[in-house]
């Protein structure tokens, strides 16, 4: 399909506006930053670097960012391992109730994280009355990560087919070195896009986390909710979240190098 | 390939471990809150740690600003190592309780008498905290830390809900809540109330000096009738209301930038606004509702030596002003008043304008204004007309 | 050449037959067995979200039909409907449902109008390492963190905001704190989730069905309309489920650009927060629960389960 070059253009400059549009607001926030309002007014009245030397050396936030990244991997880590696990079996597998089972894998995501939250903080608390703890928080979160995994994965299964798996199993490899030797590698780069991405929903979750966290702990989304009500530390705020936006440019650039390698030819 | 009929039952088999899960927690959801509710006689050796539960700003250790810490001294004085969660409102406090996780909570007045009713907070003996002697009286036993007579907690500090107003729209200060509660009122989408149930205390306030006829003698006693009046009024006042607020943050940004330009605000608020903010607040003829705050102690608490030495120090001169002026509020002890420059702007030791307010007090089924004619709406109802005001 | 160097050579080349250890009987044993691999395969992800998720949820609903005692705020276990009376029959609950409703509506159809272009430009238009670098631009929103981007927009809709200066010289007011910030916000806070379905699927759209419709004599719109848009709607259809589900249930972003609005979110953390009363939190999470289920019911047709 031959798009006349006006068409193009247009695109072109209707993607430009919408990228321009959705880094507007964190200009604002780059803004802010520097800005002598501790309250976020818009204009700023005034340049300041005061809060960028606040933020690096607030403990607190550094802290909330350690645990935000603990919790992360872990939770990262569950759901690729349960995420490969179930994309295997639905995808490679025929048998009722497959599909109840891809709706169960949604489920976590599309119900909103109030009511997930509400009922894990039910289940943990009143029901199992295991107290609230880092662990429950990883638990909730490895919970809703799977499905990015899951669909990676099975997007990448359809697409790889079982020959190579076959041939290496006529060769004489066992199943786990054929996963390992075989499967795996070819499911690297989806597993790493799933895997940043349920990184990123996990380090910026909210919602259920409140609900889950266990007292004294402290994760950056807490951090940051707790400092929004203090007027000194509310550019601080604006300060960690530039700082996420930058460092957040390299891992997914690798994930795109990775990931566009052995992306499906436009042919 | 698995058949229809093996994959069957497997779901078959799940479903009947979950319908029986299900069943047994229906019997036996493990019930909360509970454990001793006698005060504590004696104090024994300290435990090495203490868990707070407070608002945002009461319990500073200065990673947050150095110059604020009155923990650090605690813990070096005491060996109780202080491991302090914040709450967002009132609400969350009294969820956050029933965990048990807590041997500390600094409570408001809407808080108290829920955490006593449910048992997550013992009565305080008194007698085994010196400070406590030296707070101001009018602060102690009364109906929102105190119940038959025995002290529930260590009051903090206090502060008033103020009428805030933009002074290039108001050039003469406003005298009443009139501003706020006017039905055609020429701010129409500017106005700001405090978005919590208890607000309706406010409303209750208001009809007490306008309309006498309802006879309401406490605002958070009122009965059926007293409460259809004044959740009408804050029907018509929704109508005005641009946003409510309940963290200060919200409300500092839109007073600077002049989206609310009238409404219920507190002093802190009022200090943190920036230079050239055209905003004062004054408190009304009607009077006005506030806050006093309270240091309870948990009666789950693990620590509670630890916890009856930091409801001592937080009375004690110097932390009470350190405290309380950090948050901008009067404080309780007037000692506190040689530690912090700011006495007078909070109005400290000043009983008749103490004597003006009406502090938060969680309203119950048993009126707290002593009528036992009728059955005062409690909480939770005011939690539905709450919701349903704000439409 | 004699037969011996032959084999010899031959068997130089070939791998050492496997040692027969416990780890290779099991292999053996469950390649012949592909019901039991089944088995082991989904047991562990099965148990993790039938346990701690499913049972939760049922456990919450369940109490949904409790009640609570409201001076203690401890939950009663006696049985009654009342909860979900209140919450079908209340008119401020059907209202704040309606406009939930309306609100989370209105944020799909402007992110997926917005999303289809941008997608299709970087699918189909930019070239590799134009796509690439867009690809980063559209993700890197997402770590800034979601707090900051809604007091962002704060900022920006304030009477003295951004979009206010903006609109100054053409004399128009801006909306201001409200419903209409609050779907402004949520568009554009889940536009990324959106793009990235649409994209993927996209790019799976191969370049030659298009050239092939061309050379048929499509013009490009009727290519969009007849090739496109049907092998790419599952993938609308995953990106709205993103955007519908999310808007459905949030009460952070209108508790901060909504003014003095509630959606049904707010509803049920109120109630969650006051007196404890998780009874009738749960009976209005009932509501958007049964919306999310209806939804996904309906999209499940379309295929679009396998696309998000």
């Amino acid at each position: 399909m031959k798009l006349s070059t006006f068409s193009r253009g247009t695109l072109g400059t209707i993607t430009g506006i919408i990228l321009a549009v959705i880094y507007l607001p964190l200009l604002v926030v780059l803004v802010n930053s520097f800005s002598t309002s501790q309250s976020l007014t818009w204009p700023p009245p005034g340049f300041t670097f005061e809060w960028w030397i606040r933020a690096f050396q607030n403990q607190g936030a550094v802290d909330a960012v350690f645990t935000s990244v603990q919790i992360a991997f872990i939770s990262t880590g569950i759901a690729l391992v349960l995420g490969t696990l179930i994309s295997l079996a639905l995808q490679r597998f025929e048998f009722f109730g497959r599909d109840a089972i891809s709706l169960l894998i949604i489920l976590p995501i599309a119900l909103p994280g109030i009511i997930t939250g509400i009922a894990l903080n039910n289940f943990f608390r009143t029901i199992m009355g295991v107290p609230l703890s880092i662990w429950t928080i990883v638990i909730a979160h490895a919970t809703f990560c799977i499905v990015t995994v899951f669909n990676n994965v099975i997007a990448r299964l359809r697409r790889m087919g079982t020959n190579l798996e076959d041939a290496s199993a006529d060769l004489g490899a066992g199943l786990w070195t054929t996963f390992r030797l075989v499967t795996f590698p070819q499911l690297r780069s989806a597993l790493f896009a799933g895997g940043l991405l349920a990184f990123a929903l996990s380090f910026d979750e909210i919602i259920v986390t409140t609900f889950t966290a266990g007292s004294g702990i402290t994760t950056l989304p807490i951090f940051i909710l707790e400092n929004m009500f203090r007027p000194n530390q509310a550019p601080i705020v604006a300060v960690i979240a530039v700082v996420l936006v930058v460092v957040s440019i390299l891992p997914i650039y690798v994930a795109e190098r990775v990931a566009g390698g052995d992306k499906s030819d436009r042919r | 390939m698995m058949t229809r009929k093996t994959a069957g039952k497997s779901i078959g088999l799940s479903l009947l471990a979950m319908a029986t899960v299900a069943v047994l927690a229906a019997c036996g959801t493990a019930s909360s809150g509970g454990g001793g509710t006698a005060a504590l006689t004696e104090l024994g050796e300290n435990e090495g740690q203490v868990n707070i539960l407070a608002w945002p700003g009461y319990v500073e250790d200065g990673t947050n600003f150095p110059e604020y810490d009155w923990v650090t001294p605690f813990e070096e004085a005491t060996g109780c190592m202080v491991n302090a969660k914040t709450y967002g409102t009132s609400d969350e406090a009294v969820t956050l309780m029933k965990t048990g996780d807590y041997d500390v909570v600094a409570a408001s007045g809407d808080a108290t008498l829920r955490l006593i009713a449910a048992g997550d907070v013992a009565p305080v003996n008194t007698e085994l905290i010196p400070n406590y002697a030296n707070i101001y009286d009018f602060l102690k036993m009364k109906a929102w830390n105190s119940v038959d007579g025995v002290s529930y907690g260590v009051p903090h500090g206090y502060g008033a809900n103020l009428l805030m107003y933009n002074t290039e729209v108001f050039p003469e200060a406003p005298t009443s809540w009139d501003v706020v509660f006017d039905a055609s009122s020429p701010y129409k989408g500017k106005v700001t109330a405090y978005d919590s149930p208890i607000y309706i205390a406010d409303a209750a306030v208001y009809l007490m000096a306008h309309s006498p006829e309802l006879g309401i003698e406490n605002p958070y006693a009122l009965d059926e009738t007293q409460l259809a009046a004044a959740v009408e009024l804050l029907k018509t006042q929704r109508v005005n209301v641009g946003e409510y607020w309940s963290d200060y943050l919200k409300a500092i940004s839109s007073i600077e930038t002049g989206d609310t330009v009238v409404g219920t605000t507190w002093q802190v608020i009022m200090n943190y606004l920036a230079e050239g903010t055209t905003a004062a607040a004054v408190l009304p003829e009607e009077g006005a509702t506030g806050w006093s705050d309270t240091w309870m102690v948990a009666s789950a608490a693990k620590n509670v030596n630890c916890a009856y030495a930091w409801l001592d120090w937080i009375a004690s001169p110097e932390a009470n002003g350190a405290a309380t002026e950090f948050f901008g509020e009067a404080p309780s002890n007037p000692g506190a008043c040689d530690f912090r420059a700011d006495c007078d702007a909070f109005n400290a030791g000043d009983t008749e304008f103490a004597g003006k307010l009406w502090y938060w007090t969680t309203p119950i089924a048993e009126c707290v204004d002593g009528r036992t004619d009728v059955t005062c709406t409690d909480y939770s109802q005011w939690t539905q007309a709450w919701t349903e005001i704000k439409g | 050449m004699n037969r011996d160097a032959l084999s010899s050579r031959r068997s130089a080349a070939t791998v050492s037959p496997p040692r027969d250890t416990v780890a290779r009987r099991g292999s053996v044993y469950l390649s012949r067995h592909p019901r039991l691999r089944l088995t082991v395969m989904l047991s562990a992800p099965l148990t993790w979200l039938v346990l701690v998720y499913i049972v939760a949820l049922v456990l919450l609903l369940v109490t949904a039909f409790w009640s609570v005692d409201s001076f203690t705020g401890e939950i009663t276990q006696s049985w009654t409907f009342d909860n979900i009376v209140k919450v079908v029959t209340g008119s401020l609950y059907q209202n704040v449902t309606l406009r939930t409703i309306g609100v989370a509506l209105a944020v799909t159809a402007i992110d997926i109008s917005l999303a289809l272009p941008i997608a299709f430009f970087m699918a189909k238009v930019a070239s590799p390492r134009v796509q690439r670098m867009l690809v980063i631009a559209v993700l890197m929103p997402l770590w800034a963190s979601y707090l900051v981007k809604v007091y962002a927009w704060r900022s920006v809709l304030s009477g003295e905001g951004v979009l206010q200066w903006f609109l100054n010289p053409f004399g128009i007011e801006g909306p201001g704190y409200g419903l209409t910030a609050v779907i402004m916000t949520l568009s554009y806070l889940w536009l990324p989730y959106v793009i990235l379905p649409i994209y993927a699927g996209l790019e799976r759209v191969p370049d030659s069905l298009l050239e092939a419709s061309s050379d048929l004599g499509a013009k490009p719109w009727g290519s969009i309309r007849n090739v496109i848009l049907p092998l790419i709607w599952p993938a609308i259809i995953a990106g709205s489920i993103f955007s519908f589900s999310l808007s459905l249930g949030d009460y952070i972003t209108v508790n901060i650009v909504g003014g003095a609005n509630q959606m049904l979110g707010n509803l049920v953390f109120a109630n969650v927060g006051a007196a404890n009363n998780l009874p009738l939190a749960s009976a209005i999470a009932l509501i958007p629960i049964v919306i999310i289920f209806g939804y996904l019911a309906l999209v499940r047709r379309t295929g679009a389960l396998n696309n998000l």
